[in-house]
């Protein structure tokens, strides 16, 4: 079996599960965020029920439109409050112990490997990083985990991704994954799992392996999983809230299909409106001005992401008429860039630096683009008006590319900006 | 259960920012949503359309955010049923588990145009292109999901089962 495989039939009580069965599974977590949960606890009274499966199991975290951007905003994560306040939950993070819910789950250890983790928010794939089976649902799904601890899955087949070779300067999991995605399309893993091996990913640390993971929705993708190794047990170590099971997929496990990538030939990319899958190479772009660039998210806003942007962006100014907005993913993490020096770095560099949240990302606030505007971002989506105005452009890129086209006012490859 | 109604066609990789922007997300009030439906696809789409027309997509309809404020928001604004050549996962799911009622059909985007009348029998997955005289059948709805449309979606297939010890 593979490792996806393994954690669903273990969950269900079973001793092996093949693709395409369904499965009723114990969930280890359900999250929910302030745009989700609100319609999740409205079916979960709907319903009568009283209290939730496991208080330490349900965690909400207002993030996207956190600290709160308007009074409707204000309503619904007032929602989340009453309601964690009502179940007594463990996890529940108020704005100034909150962070963006991806980076925030596996840095306080309440995901762990070999866990199964459903979350109303379709990044939710992100923690397969750590080999675990995790997954976006929606709103009435967390309701139902929330009232009965399980959820109903078909088992994915797999799509096993090999990445080998070595990689390029300023190549980083960003662009293996959006590489990845203009290869096989937005649908190109539609309902499969996608296990990413091989050395580069063994070399690969963790913040670019929930990078990677963190975008498997991107291509459509069930969930994304790397199997945990030395470098996943350093991370987890001192962090898991409970014990981590580490399961690896067979030798005689069976794949839907076989990726093979040398990754020699990957230059840094920049994904173009209107979809992820618009890759290119950084070589290709040609001259595109940009108005605003954002660093941060689920996808890129964890420490290291932080550092390559500050390498960039040392002794640097930001373009002028450009706007650059970074954006640390979890109150630890603004904590140790503050420790770094990271945040003097792009203050002098006329960077503005928030709070967290996911504002800009999904054209929530904190960064809201205007008709005709153009942004480079690190985050996950490019799609029609997705920061903003519906004629706005959005280009994906990693923290690096993000940071050199700051400096340029245009999307620039960081080695134009870096000796 | 039937539907029949004029048909409203998109392209593929229709996203859920499309269907409904987060700009609208502060609120989960279903009439409140239903005013943008699809509104990034077709601003005009609530303006246009009359209650039990029906959506054909392309493929991966509803790809992206798990919001289900996007199926939410095409129900509420009155939209019978959507046929799509295939559905991204996540819309799949809360589709069923919310009550609209998608039809996965391969053949149906080439062979109906805009405008065009079509009926759609649920049980038996017929969807009749009544202007052009034509038919497709769709994909059929696994066992499982049929259950939880039996049932009255997902929260009620479990309150049932509870029921039941």
């Amino acid at each position: 079996m593979t490792i996806t495989e393994k954690i669903l039939a273990a969950h269900a009580g079973l001793d092996r599960v093949e693709p395409g069965q369904i499965v009723s599974v114990k969930v280890d977590v359900a999250l929910g965020n302030d745009i989700t949960a609100p319609i999740a606890i409205r079916e979960f009274r709907r319903v009568g029920a009283e209290r939730v499966f496991d208080r330490s199991r349900v965690v909400l975290v207002p993030d996207h439109f956190a600290p709160n951007k308007d009074i409707p905003s204000a309503e619904q994560c007032k929602a989340l409050r009453e309601f964690a306040r009502e179940q007594d939950l463990e996890h529940y993070f108020e704005t100034g112990e909150m962070g963006v819910e991806h980076a925030l789950l596996p840095e306080q250890g309440i995901v762990v490997p070999g866990d199964v983790v459903i979350g109303a928010d379709s990044h939710t794939c992100t923690y397969g990083a750590l080999g675990a089976f995790s997954t976006g649902v929606g709103s009435t799904d967390l309701a139902a985990a929330m009232v009965t601890g399980e959820a109903w899955f078909k088992v994915p087949e797999s799509i096993k991704f090999v990445y080998h070779g070595e990689l390029s300067p300023w190549v980083e999991g960003k662009d293996l994954i959006l590489y990845t995605i203009g290869r096989i399309g937005v649908d190109g893993a539609l309902y499969r799992a996608m296990e990413f091996t091989g050395p580069v990913i063994e070399r690969l640390g963790m913040d670019d392996r929930l990078t990677m993971a963190n975008m498997a929705i991107e291509a459509g993708g069930k969930n994304g999983i790397i199997v945990p190794d030395a470098t996943t047990r350093a991370y987890v170590e001192g962090r898991a809230k409970r014990p981590p099971v580490y399961y690896r997929s067979d030798p005689d496990a069976r794949y839907a299909e076989v990726i093979e990538i040398d990754v020699g030939r990957i230059r840094p990319q920049v994904a173009f409106p209107h979809l992820p899958s618009n890759a290119r190479a950084i070589d290709d772009v040609g001259e595109v001005p940009v108005d605003q660039v954002v660093i941060g998210s689920c996808t890129n806003g964890r420490i290291e992401d932080l550092r390559r942007a500050a390498r960039v962006l040392r002794g640097q100014r930001v373009a002028k008429y450009v706007r650059c907005i970074v954006i640390p993913a979890t109150q630890q993490i603004y904590r140790q860039a503050m420790r770094e020096g990271l945040l003097e770095v792009f203050l002098d560099a006329g960077c503005a630096v928030s709070t967290p949240t996911c504002g800009p990302c999904l054209g929530g606030h904190m960064g809201i683009l205007a008709k005709g505007e153009r942004a480079v971002a690190t985050t996950n989506r490019n799609f029609v008006g997705r920061m903003g105005h519906p004629e706005s452009e959005v280009y994906l890129a990693s923290p690096s590319v993000a940071a050199a086209s700051a400096v340029k006012g245009r999307i620039a490859g960081p080695e134009e900006v870096v000796a | 259960m039937r539907f029949c109604g004029r048909v409203w066609k998109f392209g593929p990789d229709i996203d859920t920012d499309r269907i409904i922007p987060a700009r609208y997300l502060n609120t989960s009030d279903p009439a409140e949503l239903a005013k943008h439906c699809m509104e990034d696809a077709d601003p005009e789409f609530v303006a246009k359309m009359r209650p039990g027309d029906i959506i054909l997509a392309d493929k991966n309809f509803g790809c992206g955010s798990s919001r289900e404020h996007a199926p939410i928001a095409i129900k509420a604004a009155g939209v019978s049923c959507v046929i799509a050549r295939s559905f991204a996962r996540i819309f799949y799911r809360n589709a069923f588990n919310m009550g609209l009622p998608i039809f996965e059909c391969p053949e149906a985007f080439d062979g109906i145009e805009e405008g065009d009348e079509v009926e759609v029998d649920a049980g038996t997955g017929r969807i009749r292109n009544l202007t052009r005289g034509t038919e497709f059948r769709a994909a059929p709805i696994p066992p499982f999901m049929q259950e939880l449309i039996a049932d009255g979606g997902l929260m009620a297939h479990i309150a049932k089962r509870a029921a039941k010890g």
